[in-house]
């Protein structure tokens, strides 16, 4: 027997495809600030606009909106360590 | 005894999500090797960044975008129990990923056969700091498309049990899962194509 001990969300193939427009659009978009802004300030914004591609697939490609409490806070606390990691690193690197 | 198969639905998905962190922690490790030698190199990173080929990292950019959403359609599909639709999209998604893998050996073949690759003549006589551009480079793509090769068989596999039944709208976790680690890969290319081929 299959138990179910999740509430399964179907996501509808609509929803899907709008967010792989919205992919598409910002890969276009990264690529275009690439080109035309040159400086330090392409970097971040480059950065940013990657962290908001993983964010929406995360978010529904995974169905990460969907998922319960755990999840969630797994995620969280894995982000926050990779943070940690890379913070004390430039804490090191930056000011030796 | 009445042997019922148990199925831990959740467990097995949060088991698959503490994998995929550790995975998380892997390519974080060299990102962060990326950004400490670009901030010690950040001329040799520059210019062997202007020299890597744009139009493949964007190309391979829409494909796994578009796998992508083609393994979160098989996932949508296998839970409205539509079995012809879960295997259109998982051959969708496998047709991209050969055509990422192919395109990697096409873009590599070009950069090997100009003389760059770890240890090559032309890059020991550079900059170090170009060398240790390449190799990351190297190390952080290969792995990738290491990736690619094994979560490419790993959905192959699920696409046969959906056509022989085993998986089914009401035991599909291993689909779930599947598409879970492919969208891991799609993930860690994100990063990788602004990084690598964009912000130098």
């Amino acid at each position: 027997m299959t138990q179910d001990n999740t509430a399964h969300h179907i996501i509808s193939y609509g929803k899907l495809v709008t967010v792989w427009l919205a992919l598409l659009a910002l890969t276009g978009l990264t690529v275009w600030v690439a080109h035309h802004n040159v400086g330090i300030g392409h970097v971040w914004g480059s950065l940013a606009i990657a962290c908001l591609k993983s964010g929406l697939v995360v978010a529904f490609f995974m169905h990460m909106k969907y998922e319960g409490r755990l999840l969630r806070w797994l995620l969280f606390i894995a982000l926050v360590t990779l943070a940690i990691f890379i913070g004390f690193t430039f804490f090191d690197v930056l000011y030796r | 005894m009445n042997h019922v198969a148990h199925k831990d639905y959740a467990g097995a998905k949060l088991g698959m999500w503490l994998f995929l962190f550790t995975e998380l922690l892997l390519f974080g490790g060299l990102f962060l090797l990326y950004s400490a030698y670009l901030s010690r190199y950040p001329h040799e990173f520059a210019a062997a960044g202007r020299d890597m080929h744009v139009g493949f990292g964007t190309l391979n950019t829409v494909i796994l975008i578009t796998s992508s959403l083609l393994a979160a359609m098989a996932v949508t599909a296998i839970q409205r129990n539509e079995r012809r639709n879960v295997l259109f999209f998982l051959g969708g998604t496998l047709l991209c990923a050969i055509t990422f893998l192919f395109n990697k050996y096409l873009e590599w073949s070009a950069e090997i056969g100009n003389g760059i690759y770890p240890g090559s003549p032309r890059l020991i006589k550079g900059p170090p700091g170009e060398s240790v551009f390449y190799s990351l480079y190297y190390l952080t793509v290969g792995l990738h498309g290491l990736h690619v090769l094994i979560g490419g068989t790993l959905l192959a596999v699920v696409a046969v049990r959906v056509k022989r039944g085993t998986v089914h709208a009401g035991d599909f976790v291993l689909l779930e899962n599947g598409a879970l680690y492919w969208h891991l890969v799609d993930l860690v290319w994100i990063f990788i194509f602004p990084l690598y081929y964009l912000i130098l």
